[in-house]
């Protein structure tokens, strides 16, 4: 056990962390829109917009993380005309390659876990809200969405947890995310376990964090 | 698309056996990770705190680190851990392992710490008068885990378990970082000597659908064949 390269890596390993901190944040923003979206088109009654909505949390859910970050990173620089248009500026950077890979993966998901949120509400809550007299609008607004959400915490707390894990692949982008510097400082010192056991603990770290704020979360919205 | 036929010029016939090689690396992954399960299913279950623990430390560390961290700490590790034993015993030149080895181990890992938490749910529901009636009719424990346990706990985990074989497969991807020419390490190679990453990239990802979608099919028809019963 080298300590002084544990002292030595930690800052370094804690500063990285930042990186992967914002990557997930950022595509977990994006991907709950994403998300909102497709699952609205999934409860629609409308067979083709459903199965585009499907097709697409297919894809996105039977293909690794892996070929998808390859793909709009190295397959989509080679198109002619994304390389002239205004999207080249965008993709040309490791950063929002990754950041579009890992929206659309948690995209798939979440739509998947917003949908069957959405078809368990009871129908009694939207029949309620149409006695009243409330617009439709304002029955998915009010009543559907916050349930739904309700519904999808402990799901979507999983979500976040694959996601913090999913980061780790910025790193064959060039990224210098907490892996990727991990990966450095192994190939450089060949002390693969002192270097695991401080980057395994962050990652850990953040994992407690995220699964007790969505166990608050879920208990306070709880009814 | 001439750069997809078989034979010198095209790249089908590698892809072919690429696939192969994933769809292998993936069933030796999967069958390790049962070897792990069952050792740390029963200690998860045991009342002996310890035992609680270890099993804890194992499925909680697995799945709160990414897995490229985990391949990495076996890819660099693993060598320097087997030289280490061998220079006990004398032996001191450099031995590198095998990346097919490393790869389904450390994937292997992976899927154990999730077969063993779908191990444990399965047999937490199992009916408590199955352990009971087997009590009473005089089972001693390992023929109670054998004949009773574990053919239920199997039939209940199928569901549970095509989940950990999607995650498993495409965890495999990641192993293209060792070296391992599966899927994504041809595409790899493939797109570097053609300069064509989106067809190759794109071929992969559809060689991985198929690869879903066939075991999904074959994992649906399992679960009609178990359920039968029921």
């Amino acid at each position: 056990m080298d300590f002084d390269l544990i002292i030595n890596s930690f800052p370094k390993l804690l500063f990285a962390s930042i990186t992967t901190l914002k990557l997930v944040s950022v595509s977990l923003f994006i991907g709950l829109f994403i998300g909102l979206f497709f699952a609205i088109l999934r409860i629609k009654n409308n067979i083709i917009l459903g199965k585009i909505a499907y097709s697409y949390s297919y894809t996105f859910r039977g293909t690794p993380l892996l070929v998808q970050i390859f793909i709009i990173y190295y397959g989509f620089g080679q198109l002619e005309f994304i390389r002239e248009s205004f999207l080249w500026a965008i993709l040309k950077e490791p950063y929002w390659c990754a950041v579009i890979a890992f929206a659309l993966n948690t995209g798939a998901y979440t739509s998947e876990i917003l949908r069957s949120a959405f078809q368990t509400i009871k129908p009694g809550f939207i029949e309620a809200g149409k006695s009243l007299g409330v617009p439709n609008k304002l029955i998915f607004y009010k009543i559907q969405i916050p349930i739904a959400i309700r519904q999808s915490l402990p799901a979507y707390g999983n979500e976040i947890i694959l996601m913090l894990k999913g980061t780790s692949l910025a790193s064959t982008v060039t990224l210098m995310d907490l892996t990727g510097v991990a990966k450095y400082i192994i190939s450089t010192t060949f002390k693969p376990i002192e270097v695991f056991i401080i980057a395994g603990s962050i990652y850990l770290f953040f994992t407690f964090i995220i699964h007790n704020v969505i166990k608050f979360l879920e208990k306070k919205y709880s009814f | 698309m001439e750069l997809l036929l078989f034979g010198k010029t095209g790249w089908g016939d590698e892809l072919i056996v690429a696939t192969i090689m994933t769809l292998a690396v993936s069933v030796t992954a999967m069958l390790i990770g049962f070897i792990f399960a069952l050792i740390f299913t029963p200690l998860k279950l045991s009342k002996n705190k310890l035992f609680n623990l270890i099993a804890n430390f194992y499925t909680t560390i697995i799945r709160g680190v990414p897995e490229l961290l985990v391949i990495y700490l076996f890819f660099f590790g693993g060598s320097s851990a087997i030289m280490f034993v061998a220079s006990i015993f004398g032996y001191n030149d450099y031995i590198e392992i095998n990346a097919f080895f490393t790869g389904a181990f450390s994937i292997g890992i992976i899927s154990g710490a999730y077969s063993t938490e779908v191990f444990r749910g399965a047999i937490q529901s199992i009916d408590k008068g199955q352990f009971e009636a087997s009590n009473v009719l005089g089972f001693n424990k390992v023929l109670r885990f054998y004949k009773i346990i574990l053919p239920q706990m199997l039939r209940l985990s199928i569901p549970n378990l095509s989940n950990v074989w999607q995650i498993t497969l495409k965890d495999t991807s990641l192993i293209s970082v060792t070296g391992l020419v599966e899927i994504m390490r041809q595409s790899y190679i493939a797109a570097g000597s053609t300069r064509d990453p989106l067809l190759f990239y794109t071929v992969a990802a559809i060689l991985y659908l198929i690869l879903t979608f066939l075991s999904m099919k074959i994992i649906n028809r399992l679960e009609i064949k178990y359920n039968k019963g029921y």
